[in-house]
């Protein structure tokens, strides 16, 4: 996983099938960020958004693919996936909005703050959506 | 607060990490919503909650929150203990309402975060 130049790459199937096992790959970004040696909150930073994107994968887009790329001052986090797409992508980051219906609010999700969260704990987000094609979100934390 | 003084107050029972019972907690967080969860931002905290699943662990551990407490008798599944136990977090399980063992812990001197210019408006807070 580790490239010629000073960046490191990670690459992860995100499982829509599975609820359970959502947030694994944010796990183990959290465990590699403290062995590579960063500071506490850029890894907090990082796992918390990750996780939420990871989740919103999993609960609104039947899963996706996560990869981070890692370099000396910068950890890019890009979440892709071939969902139903944002239709109001404004809409969607504002607190409190959400589609979810009570199933997933049963299971401690849907409150509408995912997005928000990814934003407040990044240093730049970006959302590319097209309904019936998929959502991109490219994050990235300066270290 | 140590953990065994959360666990005696709110007359809890350990489901694991009994063994860390002498760690100090410092703030306290009371959410069924994990994403409330992740905008909440203070460490070494406990989480009361009454929703069971293995992302109520997860969102602990991205958290890095020492303990949670399931709220009216709820009893995570043995995924969730392994989880917890990999994770290095207390699980307890209290007889108690959330309202109740919030407040319970309140009275006792935990509070939410306390973080200079905090938004206001977090379950959390
Ligand atoms: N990957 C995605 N694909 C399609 N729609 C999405 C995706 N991510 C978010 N959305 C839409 O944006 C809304 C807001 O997302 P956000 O993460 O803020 O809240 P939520 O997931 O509904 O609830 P929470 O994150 O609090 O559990 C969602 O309800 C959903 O409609
Ligand atoms: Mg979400």
């Amino acid at each position: 996983m580790i490239s010629v130049d000073d960046t490191v790459k990670f690459h992860f199937d995100v499982d829509g099938e599975n609820f359970s096992s959502a947030g694994e790959a944010s796990i183990i970004m959290k465990k590699s960020l403290r062995q590579l040696g960063f500071p506490q909150n850029v890894i907090r930073r990082v796992t918390i958004a990750m996780y939420e994107g990871e989740i919103n994968m999993v609960i609104h887009a039947n899963g996706g693919q996560a990869d981070v790329e890692i370099s000396p001052d910068e950890i890019k986090i890009v979440l892709e996936d071939s969902g139903p797409g944002i239709a109001d992508v404004d809409l969607a980051m504002q607190e409190g909005y959400s589609t979810a219906k009570d199933n997933i609010r049963a299971l401690g999700f849907g409150a509408g703050m995912g997005l928000p969260n990814m934003k407040k704990y990044t240093d730049s987000m970006e959302i590319e959506t097209e309904i019936g094609v998929g959502t991109k979100i490219t994050m990235t934390v300066k270290t | 607060m140590k953990i065994k003084e959360i666990e005696s107050m709110l007359d809890a029972s350990f489901l694991c990490g009994e063994e860390r019972c002498e760690e100090e907690i410092f703030s306290a967080c009371g959410s069924d919503m994990m994403s409330d969860v992740l905008a909440y931002v203070e460490d070494q905290g406990v989480l009361l909650t009454g929703l069971v699943n293995t992302q109520v662990v997860r969102t602990a551990g991205m958290m890095d929150i020492r303990c949670v407490v399931f709220v009216r008798s709820k009893r995570p599944t043995l995924e969730m203990i392994e989880l917890a136990e990999e994770y290095g977090i207390v699980l307890m399980s209290t007889a108690n309402r959330m309202f109740e063992a919030c407040g319970k812990l309140y009275e006792a001197g935990l509070r939410g975060h306390e973080q200079p210019g905090d938004e206001s408006g977090d379950i959390c807070g």
